[in-house]
């Protein structure tokens, strides 16, 4: 059977998706999706004593959720796959001590949700294992203070800047098509694109290349046509972000209109004060768990792409004057029958 | 006094607007500007410009980090004259410990009292 | 937003791609090309709420240096005095969470006082205090403001010399 098309995109045959659960912070309730996700927090500290904790705990609970919607038990998940933004990608790592799973942990920054699904559809279909469970997740406070200020610094944000969303998605893929919502067809494993932005408050335009040209490598591989397609998702661009990929597209002969989404820039309220929306590794992780799960499950999207962008920098590269450097990975994903 | 209180704000007020303006232009962060501020005030006193300033505008003048900046080389230079070259080393702390001493004390204070929240906006 | 038109912008990125992994690049077409599409600060606003938020806590200062000079202390010691107190103020507001709210706006009105000195020197220790008293709240007390102290020792220090040197 055909593995790969073209040069970079993967065909999957049996990778499904069974079920999706979605955790979002108090700010994302109060936002435009907060009555789509399964779970809200009401403080940020899901009481516990710090924001790392409390981090932790809501992977725990997204993992634990998903598995109770999928009558699964925990031993019946043979690999569980995921990272977040803090280093080392401590809070994951922490949340599966309490499982018997083996782990894999990934980073890609914001685009580690789809990353997961990506190396999990590849087990998956190259049968070694049968269900495993994808988790991505940020935390507004934690990323905060490692990547930019202290909460109590008293700063004025620059209008390009993106809002860390808190939250964490958990899905679980099965090669088993019984009661699977949708199914993951091909996957592009992104390029590391580096166009030379340095400022780190503009990760929508550092980023936008990235999914351009992961998704333009996607279109030239498998030639497909976009009248395809209902959506087409990124992660976090935000909505400069958003703007300037539609551009870049648009320069490339691929003119999606209306049919284009952006996880981060559709999260929040313009009263909420996001400047361009959200962005962290909850963007993409809650919003498909949640939005475009429902949208499967009530059949009105037949087949979407989802291209989870990251911006690979830490706090010393961009002290040390290094530009971002940037990735996106596709994933196309198609109702099941 | 209301005079010197309108001096204060006009002065103080316009510092601020520069480094607004500074900020606009370069995106530098908070403890750069901070940096930068400091610098200038304490090359002006350097050349003996700041304390006029001071003389005139108040705390419009001394306020602002350029204050502190003042004030440390003001330190550092009365050190001279005291001590010579001992006094130039530690003249500048002397003069600003207060402030530095303040600013520690209460922060270890609130740090013990207050947890951090998190922004709603 | 501005609209660019002909623009290609397959070329700009074709020109900006960042290969080798020496990042020494100043300045690439792609730069250029955000730099037009982002929304900039609206300037007047910014200004203006810097201006009055740093007038108002110079003013402030000026009040208290007035009113101590008024009880009898002398005028040197009442500025440094009332730059304590501001301080002091200003840490306070920094632990009750008003002081990032203020600086959500007035930007460098909050910042270049010598309040957002300490804002810069409690914010942190608050932050950090989970890591414990000593590697948590004593070491990243100063990760903002240590800069300040560090630059305006050795300047000051500096200065005094090529006074000595020139002996002015």
């Amino acid at each position: 059977m055909q593995k790969q098309m073209g040069k970079q995109t993967l065909v999957f045959n049996n990778v499904f998706v069974k079920e999706g659960f979605s955790v979002a912070g108090p700010k994302e309730k109060h936002g435009l999706l907060g009555d789509c996700f399964d779970f809200c927090l009401d403080d940020d500290k899901f009481g516990e004593k710090s924001f790392e904790k409390a981090e932790c705990k809501m992977f725990k609970f997204a993992i634990d959720g998903v598995l109770n919607k999928a009558n699964l038990q925990p031993d019946q998940i043979e690999t569980m796959l995921g990272g977040d933004l803090l280093n080392q990608i401590v809070s994951v790592s922490f949340a599966m001590r309490a499982y018997n799973s083996s782990f894999l942990g990934l980073y890609n920054a914001c685009g580690t949700f789809a990353e997961s699904l990506l190396v999990g559809s590849c087990l998956i279909d190259g049968g070694y294992k049968n269900n495993i469970v994808c988790i991505s997740g940020s935390h507004f406070s934690t990323a905060e203070r490692q990547y930019r200020y202290p909460l109590e610094l008293g700063v004025l944000r620059s209008p390009v800047t993106q809002w860390t969303a808190t939250g964490s998605g958990a899905s679980i893929l099965s090669k088993d098509k019984m009661g699977a919502i949708c199914q993951i067809t091909k996957g592009v494993a992104g390029r590391v694109v580096d166009l030379g932005i340095k400022d780190v408050n503009n990760m929508g335009a550092a980023m936008a290349p990235a999914a351009c040209d992961t998704i333009v490598q996607f279109f030239n591989d498998t030639n497909e046509k976009i009248q395809n397609y209902d959506a087409v998702f990124t992660g976090d661009l935000g909505k400069l972000g958003k703007k300037i990929l539609t551009d870049l597209l648009k320069d490339n002969d691929l003119c999606f209109e209306d049919k284009l989404f952006d996880c981060g820039a559709m999260l929040y309220k313009q009263e909420q004060q996001t400047f361009q929306g959200g962005s962290g590794a909850a963007c993409s992780a809650i919003v498909f768990n949640s939005f475009i799960l429902n949208k499967f499950k009530e059949k009105q999207y037949k087949k979407i792409l989802l291209a989870g962008t990251g911006a690979l920098l830490s706090p010393l590269t961009s002290f040390q004057g290094e530009s971002v450097p940037c990735i996106a990975h596709c994933l196309e994903v198609c109702s099941c029958c | 006094m209301l005079l010197n209180i309108a001096k204060a704000f006009l002065m103080g007020g316009f510092i601020c607007m520069l480094g607004q303006l500074v900020i606009n232009f370069t995106h530098l962060t908070n403890g750069k500007i901070l940096v930068m501020f400091l610098i200038i005030g304490a090359i002006l006193q350097g050349f003996g410009l700041y304390q006029p300033l001071i003389d005139v505008f108040g705390a419009g003048a001394s306020v602002p980090i350029s204050g502190f900046g003042c004030s440390l080389v003001n330190g550092a230079l009365d050190g001279i004259r005291a001590e010579g070259f001992f006094g130039a080393i530690k003249g500048g702390l002397q003069a600003t410990a207060p402030g530095i001493a303040t600013a520690i004390i209460f922060g270890y204070i609130n740090a013990l009292l207050f947890r951090p929240r998190t922004k709603k906006k | 937003m501005k609209e660019i038109k002909n623009i290609n912008t397959k070329e700009i990125i074709e020109q900006s791609k960042i290969k080798s992994y020496k990042n020494d690049v100043k300045k690439t077409p792609y730069m250029d090309y955000v730099f037009n599409v982002s929304p900039k600060s609206s300037h007047f606003k910014n200004l203006f709420w810097a201006y009055f938020v740093g007038g108002l806590i110079c003013a402030l200062g000026q009040i208290i240096i007035d009113l101590l000079v008024q009880n009898g202390i002398e005028d040197k010691v009442a500025s440094v005095f009332a730059s304590c107190i501001l301080v002091a103020l200003a840490a306070c507001a920094t632990g009750l969470g008003i002081y990032d709210k203020l600086g959500r706006f007035a930007g460098a009105g909050s910042t270049v006082p010598i309040t957002g000195f300490s804002n810069a020197m409690v914010a942190p220790a608050i932050e950090f205090r989970s890591e414990g008293m000593i590697y948590g709240l004593g070491a990243k007390m100063f990760t903002v403001a240590g800069p300040v102290v560090v630059n305006g020792v050795v300047i000051s220090c500096a200065i005094a010399i090529i006074h000595l040197l020139l002996g002015v």
